[in-house]
């Protein structure tokens, strides 16, 4: 205890900006942190990198003050917080940037980020005009262009971060938290945070950073520390760890291939589109695959790569072009018209358009197959049912208590792999998977990889949409590059890299922007 | 330390777990502990206020399961529809305009001023016939407006509550449809309503369970737009579930007519608001995604029992409205409260 004392009474822990130590945290039935430390220095970017359910958002909320610590403390400038609550944080000089946007879509930018702290005039109304003023400063530091009355639902969901940002920095804030900033962004919003974080670095504020993308780490991170099953694991300087030795400290174990491709005898065409359109969205999309090929879609966000899955798949039938299925044309005009002809769609955004979150498991994972052959009459044969579900979560390793959990109660790589068992008992000859691996920690993603190579082999025929350019690189046969829905290129596995793909995936008539 | 636990292969220890299909305590327990509690509550005040037996008096408890068995015919297709994340005001007068038309295809001959004499001592299933394909058309159009015209269900829902009302009025110039045959008048006599109402029960019960109707009812609660994704056709099954809750409301409107022996432009006044009560009451979600007719069953019984409870005690009509009117409250609330603790493990 005495060593404990004279620590936090000698100078050098003062060094730093922020401290946590000792934290631990505890949920019925599971401790979601213990014995946790971590030290942001002033002027830095401090990255936090662990896999899912490692407990990052648990020590953020503790930072943030959303949670109350069960033990340990938080210290700003070497003086320990009582946080009681988000607004105590908040006045004490942290911020935390949400990953769910919490802004008001029906009030100006200006509002939004003023918000509790309106400047008033002498009546006690307040002063639009003196709101406004602020506002535009703000944005000059922080080379944000906006007009500060602009209603907020116009705004791209890179512009309402930009947004949360701003009103994070009119804080005054030293600590601001940023849990996976990057996730919405294209690559030149995120050039353009990036600028941002390093202004703010400049001039000496601490940001913590969760995100889990690598190159992103190394890009902006100065300090890194890594967390795996609640604890504590490692912390270091950026330069001083490799993207292979974060992976191995966040997994505990040596991740032996990161990308199990297997070649496997390319079959016949199995899906042949031709100058497939939706009117507004995408035009002369054409493209072949083959069975037990896996062509990969790579291209910015809003490029069209998810409007043609969702085209493909009867969500919103095409208005031009054609489909054929095996040779023979194909009508697609709803979901259940392509799951008749051996499609599947794992759709982008898993709680939009996947879950059922307040259903549990078996019931999330039966639904697709409910017509065919799992009933009698009007009657779901729900032993059958039970019995493959249970199968399949065994199969795809599920980590649920029991098929009657709630799914809401799963991390998110398991309810990724609950719903790709869902489209697995379709038995799809055409499996389309749009971002498999978004969000999801690194263990579940090497088994979704090994599965979507194991389907292939199978004789399935794969497209698999993916904003990771690794993944596509590493899992594709072939990798069709879009770009402001037009198609633009063609790449072969042996020839494609990150520079070629990136520029088509730019612009094709543009000068190429090579990145390195 | 040479335990078969130890044997296992690290990966396979990791991975462990029950796939067992584990029954947790339904919410339909505590509802059903609440019913019991009040129920006990009224059969003491009873002793204190009147020195008499609230729940020994087979008479009461009868009168009472029969007012709530129309209700509860109507809620059970009302939880169907929340279920869905919609929500039907028109049951009470879809339940009025059904009553109209049943009894007036139930008239005895000998009647002078019927309202089609030509039509008098039809055989029963007729006017039931009638009576139940006019609450389904009814919900039909609301499923329609709903499904197609893609209007809110409160609004499509509140425009058939007004509009089937008013029809119910114009259908004999607001006259009562009364003279009613024995054989019509049988489907309502005795305990017969409670007999139809537990059937419903049971069948509905079965339905959301373990059919396809039923979990894709749950799905497209849950998320609509998962539903359609996963291959369901939501409209087309919103249209379904919207007829199957007017027919119901039909039925209820029959069995009402039968057991007053008459049709009245007026009837089933606010039943609408009791049948969403009582599945509230009963843990239906308002947000959609859950709900079980056990519940809802355990929901009219608790309305039927404060009603009886409060008439037995002599309390003022008035004072009953305002009870009801905090027990709905704290329903909804209770609601709110378990979907935050949902979402705050999701």
């Amino acid at each position: 205890m005495a060593t404990m004392t004279a620590e936090t009474l000698s100078p050098d822990t003062a060094e730093y900006l922020l401290e946590v130590v000792d934290a631990r945290k505890a949920f019925p039935g599971v401790v979601a942190l213990d014995n946790v430390q971590l030290k942001i220095r002033p002027g830095t970017v401090h990255a936090l990198m662990g896999e899912n359910g490692a407990g990052k958002s648990t020590l953020m909320k503790i930072i943030a003050g959303i949670y109350i610590p069960d033990q340990g403390e938080v210290r700003l400038h070497g003086r320990p917080l009582a946080l009681n609550g988000p607004l105590d944080a908040l006045e004490a000089g942290i911020a935390m940037i949400h990953q769910e946007l919490n802004l008001m879509p029906f009030m100006t930018i200006a509002e939004n980020i003023w918000i509790r702290r309106e400047p008033l005039n002498a009546l006690g109304l307040v002063d639009h005009a003196k709101m406004h003023r602020m506002t535009e400063a703000l944005f000059e530091r922080l080379g944000i262009d906006m007009d500060p009355e602009t209603e907020v639902r116009h705004l791209t969901v890179a512009g309402r971060q930009m947004i949360e940002i701003a009103k994070a920095v009119s804080y005054e804030s030293d600590v601001l938290i940023m849990d996976e900033p990057t996730s919405a962004l294209t690559d030149r919003e995120v050039e353009h945070l990036f600028r941002i974080i390093n202004d703010l670095r400049a001039q000496g504020k601490g940001i913590i950073y969760i995100t889990h993308k690598m190159d992103e780490v190394f890009e902006i991170a100065d300090d890194i520390s890594v967390f795996r099953d609640g604890q504590f694991i490692h912390a270091a300087p950026a330069g001083e760890l490799s993207s292979d030795k974060i992976i191995q400290l966040m997994v505990g174990r040596e991740v032996t291939q990161m990308f199990p491709k297997e070649e496997v005898p390319i079959g016949e065409v199995v899906l042949s589109v031709k100058d497939l359109a939706l009117e507004g969205v995408f035009e002369h999309i054409s493209f072949d695959v083959h069975a037990g090929e896996i062509l990969g879609i790579a291209g910015l966000v809003g490029s069209g790569r998810t409007n043609v899955a969702e085209t493909l798949f009867g969500v919103t039938p095409a208005t031009g072009g054609s489909i054929a299925i095996d040779g023979e044309a194909a009508v697609l005009s709803s979901p259940h018209q392509a799951m008749l002809r051996g499609l599947a769609l794992l759709t982008e955004d898993r709680k939009e358009t996947g879950l059922f979150l307040g259903l549990s498991v078996l019931e999330n994972m039966e639904i697709a197959v409910l017509r065919d052959g799992y009933t009698r009459g009007a009657f779901v044969e729900q032993r059958r049912l039970d019995h493959e579900c249970d199968e399949m979560t065994e199969l795809l390793r599920v980590k649920t208590p029991s098929l009657d959990e709630r799914i809401g109660n799963l991390s998110g790589g398991n309810q990724q792999k609950v719903l790709i068992g869902r489209w697995l008992m379709t038995h799809p000859r055409i499996l389309i998977l749009d971002e498999p691996t978004r969000g999801i920690d690194v263990g579940a993603k090497a088994e979704i990889h090994k599965l979507i190579t194991k389907l292939a082999a199978k004789g399935v025929a794969v497209i698999m949409i993916s904003s990771e350019l690794p993944e596509v690189l590493g899992m594709s046969d072939r990798i069709m590059v879009m770009h402001e829905g037009r198609v633009t290129g063609f790449l072969d596995r042996a020839d494609a890299n990150q520079v070629n793909i990136m520029e088509l995936a730019s612009s094709p008539v543009e000068q190429p922007v090579v990145e390195d | 330390m040479a335990t078969n636990a130890t044997q296992t292969p690290d990966t396979g220890q990791h991975l462990e777990v029950s796939r067992k299909r584990k029954r947790k305590v339904p919410t339909e327990v505590s509802i059903f502990l609440v019913l019991v509690g009040i129920a006990l509550l009224f059969e003491i005040l009873g002793w204190v206020v009147r020195g008499d037996s609230f729940l020994m008096n087979p008479q009461r408890l009868l009168i009472m399961i029969l007012q709530m068995s129309i209700i509860g015919i109507i809620a059970i297709g009302v939880t169907q529809i929340i279920i869905t994340g919609g929500i039907d005001l028109s049951s009470g007068s879809v339940l009025a305009l059904t009553a109209m038309v049943t009894a007036s295809l139930a008239q005895q001959s000998d009647y002078a001023r019927a309202v089609y004499p030509a039509l008098t001592d039809l055989p029963w299933l007729i006017p039931l016939a009638a009576g139940v394909l006019v609450g389904a058309l009814c919900g039909l159009v609301n499923g329609a407006l709903i499904s197609f015209a893609v209007i809110p269900p409160f609004i499509a829902t509140l425009g058939m509550m007004v509009s089937a009302r008013g029809l119910a009025r114009a259908y004999t110039d607001g006259q009562p449809v009364s003279m009613l045959t024995d054989q019509f008048t049988w489907i309502g006599s005795g305990a017969n309503p409670v007999i139809i109402f537990l059937a419903v029960a049971v069948i509905f019960h079965i339905a959301l369970k373990y059919t396809r109707y039923g979990k894709y009812t749950y799905a497209i609660g849950a998320n609509p737009q998962a539903a359609r994704v996963s291959g369901i056709n939501v409209r087309r099954h919103l249209v379904l579930v919207y007829t199957i809750g007017g027919l119901l409301a039909g039925l209820a409107g029959v069995v009402a007519a039968a057991r007053a022996g008459t049709g009245q432009a007026g009837m089933g006044l606010m039943y609408e608001l009791d049948a969403i009560a009582a599945a509230v009451i009963g843990g239906t979600s308002l947000a959609g995604g859950y709900g079980r007719v056990t519940g809802t069953v355990i929901g009219a019984l608790i309305l039927g029992v404060m009603l009886s409870g409060f008439t037995f005690l002599g309390v003022d009509a008035y004072y009953q409205d305002i009870v009801k009117g905090a027990i709905i409250v704290a329903a909804v609330v209770i609601d709110q409260y378990r979907q935050r603790k949902r979402n705050k493990a999701a």
